[in-house]
């Protein structure tokens, strides 16, 4: 199963439509309650910040027996110190951004903390691309580890 | 214990999301921050914060948390209350400061 969505930079109004309704089809699908929780936490932080960092971005989806796996492209500034913005609290939005309660620089570490993998690669100037994966099943994520 | 105990209990004003007031309380959460809230907000919690705008529902729908309570007699704009009916989740608004309110809510969920 797939899907993809397209995501506005800027676009706060809109931002966690995309994690809504992967959160329908998860429940749909009777994923487990625990394994669908961590997963909306995750995806509904890296389209928070295609909507607050980038300037355009896909969400990809895909689901199968064994796992989901998220794929989120952006546009965008891309991310120069990946290591500096994965540190909870390190933060680059701007102060309306923060008035509004976003930008707490939780959002890499919420995305880590929830999921069983998780790569960012990113050119800077050019865009980024987050990967996620949460196993079904909990032998597939010991070994993936 | 439902929303309709504590908005009695507490002098709550239901503002919106009237099909969500016999959601059942499991505990309570204070922050105004969305990432806080995303992480560490646990199910059927009331979410008391300051923020007022449309974000707060997204995310407490999300959480399924049970209810959103407003500080300090702030108004939610007007799409916040549109989408809080829209997701069922209901949004209340109390005069106090979230310490006050916080503190109140604390004492009748430990009661239960
Ligand atoms: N998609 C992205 N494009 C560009 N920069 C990003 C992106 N995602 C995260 N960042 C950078 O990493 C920092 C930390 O991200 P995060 O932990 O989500 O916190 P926050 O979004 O609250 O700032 C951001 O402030 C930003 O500088
Ligand atoms: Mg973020």
């Amino acid at each position: 199963m797939q899907f993809r969505h397209k995501i506005a930079g800027g676009d706060f109004a809109k931002a966690g439509n995309v994690a809504s309704s992967v959160k329908k089809v998860l429940q749909q699908l009777n994923i487990d309650h625990v394994i669908s929780k961590r997963t909306v936490i995750a995806l509904y932080e890296g389209e928070v910040n295609v909507v607050a960092h980038a300037y355009s971005g896909i969400i990809e989806i895909e689901i199968d027996e064994e796992k989901i796996k998220i794929i989120i492209t952006d546009k965008g500034p891309g991310i120069a110190d990946i290591d500096q913005a994965m540190v909870e609290g390190f933060s680059t939005a701007t102060p309306q951004v923060r008035e509004m309660g976003f930008g707490a620089g939780m959002g890499l570490s919420n995305m880590k903390k929830n999921s069983d993998f998780m790569k960012i690669s990113s050119i800077v100037e050019e865009g980024t691309v987050v990967e996620l994966i949460n196993y079904l099943k909990p032998d597939a994520r010991q070994e993936s580890k | 214990m439902k929303i309709t105990d504590i908005i009695k209990a507490l002098n709550l004003k239901v503002i919106s999301g009237q099909n969500g007031l016999t959601n059942e309380i499991k505990g309570g959460y204070v922050s105004d921050l969305l990432s806080d809230v995303m992480g560490n907000a646990k199910e059927g919690e009331v979410w008391i914060t300051l923020q007022t705008h449309q974000n707060i529902i997204a995310i407490a729908s999300l959480k399924d948390l049970s209810a959103i309570i407003i500080v300090k007699g702030s108004v939610p704009e007007a799409d916040t209350i549109a989408k809080s009916n829209t997701e069922n989740i209901p949004v209340l608004s109390t005069d106090q400061d979230t310490f006050s309110i916080a503190g109140r809510l604390f004492e009748l969920l430990k009661k239960e």
